[in-house]
C-alpha cells in the first residue's frame, strides 16, 4: 500500500443512502481469487442494462462524471456484507476517497486497510458537497496530514480520523509487519492461556 | 460498578495496549470459507508467512457450493475457488470440512453445532453474519480479507473498544411469534444503522426463554442493524447445548469450563452506552416489503405511504424500493404474491427452524405458482431432519430438499430468483439483486415462509397453525 498525503481531484455526487456492498460489487463477481480487476464490475446491476449496455441514467455513466476520484454519498454507505471486494472495486475503478455522513463499520475498516480514505462529515456539509458536485466540473482537495477538505468556491472543513489509521495511511505501512514485531507479547499471551 | 460481558471478554483478550493505538486483541477462533480467504492466503505466500495457529482455524465451503448435485460443479470459476481453499488448507495445515465431509455446512451453523463456538471466545470470520456466534456469549464479528490475512498470520486484531448497547427484550411472546419476528421488529423500529459502532447485548426474559437456535437467529441479524457483533450472556441453556459437542470440552474439563463461562454473564449493575427496551407483546409475524431489512411491517399491516415519510431521503428511498419491488404504497402485505420460497441460510436453517416449517407444511401442498426450496444449514442438520422424517413432509408437499450451503440467501451458486419475481425467504438481506438481478426478496420466519409456499401469497402463518399451538 502506497502512502496517502494530499489529493486534488474531481468529486462526483452519488446521492443515495444505505448503499450496500451487494450493490457496490454483486455476488456473482466474488468468485475470483484475485484482488484486482473488480473495477469493471463496480455497481454492476445499476451501471449496466439487461442487454449489457451502459445505463445512461446512472451517475457514474454520465459524461461529466468521468475520471472522478472522489465519491460523495449519503448515510450508511457500505452497509451489509463484509466483502472487501467492495473497496477493491471502488479503487480499481479509480476512487481514492469516499465522503459520506456515516459509514458501515466493516466497510469503513476495509477501506482503511486498502488505502481508500473514508471521510465522514456532518450531514449539512455532505448536502452542500452533493449539491455542488451536481454541477461539474467540481474539484475537491483532500489534505490528510491537515485533515481538511476544501473546494475552489470557498468551502473548507476539517474532518477527524483515528490517528493510528492516519499514520498507517500516510506511511503506507504493512499492518501485519507491525503486529509481528509484537510476537513476544503474543507468545506470552498464548503461554498464559494454555 | 459491575462489568458487562463485552467488557469481560475484552479484558480477557488484551495482548497489548499502547497510547494512541487500538488494543491488540487475541482471537480464539478463526472460521474460514472459500469466498473471502483466497486473497488472504495469497498474501501469506507472497510474504512467506505461515498460519500462526492452524489449530485455532477451521475452514468449510458454503457460499458457492451447489445444493442440488454435488458431484457436478459446472461453474468453473466457483470450482476454482473451492479447489483453491482445499489447496490452501492442505498447504497451511488448516482443518477443512470440505464438500464430502459430514461436518460441512454454513460456517455459522457448523461452528456452534461442532462445539467450536464457546462462551467467552473472540471469534472472527470473513463474513458479516459472524455475529451469530454471539448467541453463546462470545464476541464474534465479521472481518474483511485483509484482516483474515492478519489473523491467519498473527492470531490477533487491532481493535478500538466499541460502544455498548443493551437491548432488553421484555414480556412474553405471543404464540406463533418467532425469534426472527423479534429481530425484524427491532430493525423495523430502530432502523438499519442504529447499531453502527456498537456491540449489542440482548437480554431480558424473552431472551432467557429462547433456545440456542432462536438466540442465534437474533444475534445473526445484529449486523442488519449496523452492529458488527451482538451477544447474549451464557446460561444453562447454553451449557446444555454445548455438552457432548464434538470440539467442546469433555467430562471434568467441561465442568471446569462451565464454571468459568458462568462468570462471564453481565453483572446486574453493568453500565451501557445506550439501552433500548422492547415489549415482546407488541411483536407480530413480520414481513419485509422493501430493499433493506428495516423496510419491514407486521403481516396484517400495509406498505407505508409516501406522504407519511418524515424526510426527503426517506421518501426517495421508499420510492426507489417500491419501484424495484413492483409494489404500491399502501398495498396490503397479505396481498403480495409469491413465486419462490427459500427456507435456509445462517439465520434460519437449523433443525428447529425446519421442524417449525414442517409443522405448517404437513398434509398440505405447495401452491402451483410457487417453487419452494429447503436448504438445511449443514449436513448434520440434513441428516437429523431425515432421521425425523422431516424431509418426507417437505417432499410430499412439493418442496425441493437440498444439500447444505448458503444457496439462495445470496445466490452465488445457481439457486437464483428470476428478475421481477417475489421470494418469501428466511434469509437476512433483501437488498436489490441479493437473490438474483431484479429478484424481489421478502424476509420472513420459517413458519411464514412455509405458509406463503402453501398459499402463493404472504399470509399470517398463525392461521395455519394447529389450534393448540396458537391458542
Amino acid at each position: 500500500m502506497s502512502g496517502f498525503k494530499t489529493l486534488m481531484a474531481k468529486a462526483i455526487a452519488f446521492d443515495r443512502a444505505n448503499v450496500d456492498t451487494d450493490q457496490i460489487i454483486p455476488k456473482q463477481f466474488l468468485k475470483r481469487i484475485e484482488k484486482t480487476g473488480f473495477g469493471k464490475f463496480l455497481f454492476n446491476d445499476w451501471r449496466y442494462q439487461a442487454d449489457g449496455n451502459l445505463n445512461p441514467d446512472f451517475e457514474l455513466n454520465k459524461e461529466e462524471n468521468q475520471q472522478a476520484a472522489i465519491l460523495i454519498a449519503n448515510e450508511n454507505f457500505g452497509c451489509g456484507s463484509s466483502r472487501e471486494h467492495a473497496p477493491w472495486a471502488l479503487m480499481d475503478y479509480g476512487f481514492k476517497v469516499i465522503i459520506a455522513p456515516t459509514f458501515a463499520d466493516i466497510f469503513h475498516q476495509n477501506c482503511l486497510k486498502n488505502g481508500l480514505l473514508p471521510i465522514a462529515l456532518p450531514k449539512d456539509q455532505v448536502r452542500y458537497l452533493l449539491d455542488s458536485a451536481k454541477v461539474q466540473p467540481y474539484q475537491l482537495t483532500i489534505d490528510l496530514a491537515e485533515e481538511k477538505v476544501t473546494d475552489n468556491k470557498g468551502f473548507s472543513t476539517e474532518f477527524t480520523i483515528d490517528q493510528y489509521w492516519k499514520s498507517m495511511l500516510v506511511n503506507g505501512w504493512d499492518e501485519i509487519e507491525i503486529t509481528m514485531q509484537l510476537d513476544d507479547k503474543i507468545t506470552e499471551y498464548e503461554y498464559a492461556i494454555r | 460498578m459491575g462489568k458487562s460481558i463485552i467488557e469481560k471478554i475484552w479484558e480477557r483478550h488484551l495482548v497489548h495496549q499502547e497510547d494512541g493505538k487500538p488494543d491488540l486483541l487475541y482471537i480464539d477462533l478463526h472460521l474460514v470459507h472459500e469466498v473471502t480467504s483466497p486473497q488472504a492466503f495469497s498474501g501469506l505466500r507472497v510474504k512467506n508467512r505461515k498460519v500462526r495457529r492452524p489449530d485455532r482455524t477451521f475452514a468449510t465451503m458454503d457460499h458457492n457450493i451447489p445444493t442440488d448435485n454435488r458431484n457436478v460443479i459446472n461453474d468453473k470459476v466457483a470450482l476454482n475457488q473451492m479447489t483453491t481453499l482445499e489447496k490452501n488448507c492442505r498447504d497451511f495445515e488448516v482443518p477443512l470440512a470440505g464438500i464430502d465431509s459430514p461436518d460441512q455446512g454454513i460456517v455459522h451453523v457448523i461452528g456452534p453445532e461442532l462445539g467450536l463456538t464457546q462462551p467467552g471466545m473472540t471469534i472472527v470470520c470473513g463474513d458479516s453474519h459472524t455475529s451469530t456466534h454471539g448467541a453463546f456469549g462470545s464476541l464474534a464479528f465479521g472481518i474483511g480479507t485483509s484482516e483474515v490475512e492478519h489473523v491467519l498470520a498473527t492470531q490477533t486484531l487491532w481493535r478500538t473498544k466499541p460502544k455498548t448497547l443493551k437491548i432488553d427484550i421484555k414480556g412474553e411472546r405471543q404464540k406463533g411469534v418467532s425469534a426472527k419476528d423479534i429481530i425484524l421488529y427491532i430493525l423495523a423500529n430502530y432502523g438499519f444503522d442504529f447499531g453502527t459502532g456498537y456491540v449489542i447485548e440482548y437480554s431480558g426474559e424473552a431472551i432467557r426463554e429462547m433456545t440456542m437456535e432462536e438466540r442465534m437467529t437474533i444475534c445473526n441479524m445484529s449486523i442488519e442493524g449496523g452492529a458488527r457483533a451482538g451477544l447474549i450472556s451464557p446460561d444453562e441453556t447454553t451449557f446444555s447445548y454445548l455438552e457432548n459437542r464434538k470440539y467442546a470440552p469433555k467430562d471434568e474439563a467441561f465442568n471446569t469450563a462451565v464454571e468459568d463461562w458462568r462468570a462471564l454473564a453481565s453483572d446486574e449493575d453493568a453500565a451501557y452506552d445506550r439501552v433500548i427496551s422492547i415489549d415482546t407483546n407488541d411483536v407480530a409475524p413480520m414481513v419485509s416489503w422493501g430493499t433493506n431489512p428495516a423496510m419491514t411491517s407486521k403481516v396484517h399491516e400495509s406498505i407505508p405511504k409516501l406522504a407519511d415519510c418524515e424526510t426527503e431521503i426517506d421518501k426517495k428511498s421508499l420510492e426507489r424500493a417500491l419501484t424495484y419491488m413492483g409494489l404500491q404504497e399502501g398495498q396490503k402485505i397479505e396481498d403480495i404474491e409469491i413465486q419462490h420460497v427459500f427456507i435456509g441460510s445462517c439465520t434460519n436453517s437449523r433443525l428447529e427452524d425446519l421442524r417449525q416449517a414442517a409443522d405448517i407444511v404437513k398434509g398440505r401442498q405447495v401452491h402451483p405458482n410457487v417453487r419452494a426450496l429447503v436448504v438445511p444449514g449443514s449436513q448434520q442438520v440434513k441428516w437429523q431432519a431425515e432421521q425425523e422424517g422431516i424431509d418426507l413432509i417437505f417432499k410430499e408437499a412439493g418442496f425441493q430438499w437440498r444439500e447444505s450451503g448458503c444457496s439462495m440467501c445470496l445466490s452465488m451458486n445457481n439457486d437464483i430468483v428470476p428478475s421481477g419475481e417475489h421470494c418469501a425467504s428466511t434469509s437476512n438481506r433483501n437488498f436489490e439483486g441479493r437473490q438474483g438481478s431484479g429478484a424481489r426478496t421478502h424476509l420472513v420466519s420459517p413458519t411464514m415462509a412455509a405458509a406463503a409456499a402453501i398459499h402463493g401469497h404472504i399470509v399470517d402463518a398463525r392461521k395455519l397453525m394447529a389450534a393448540e399451538t396458537v391458542q
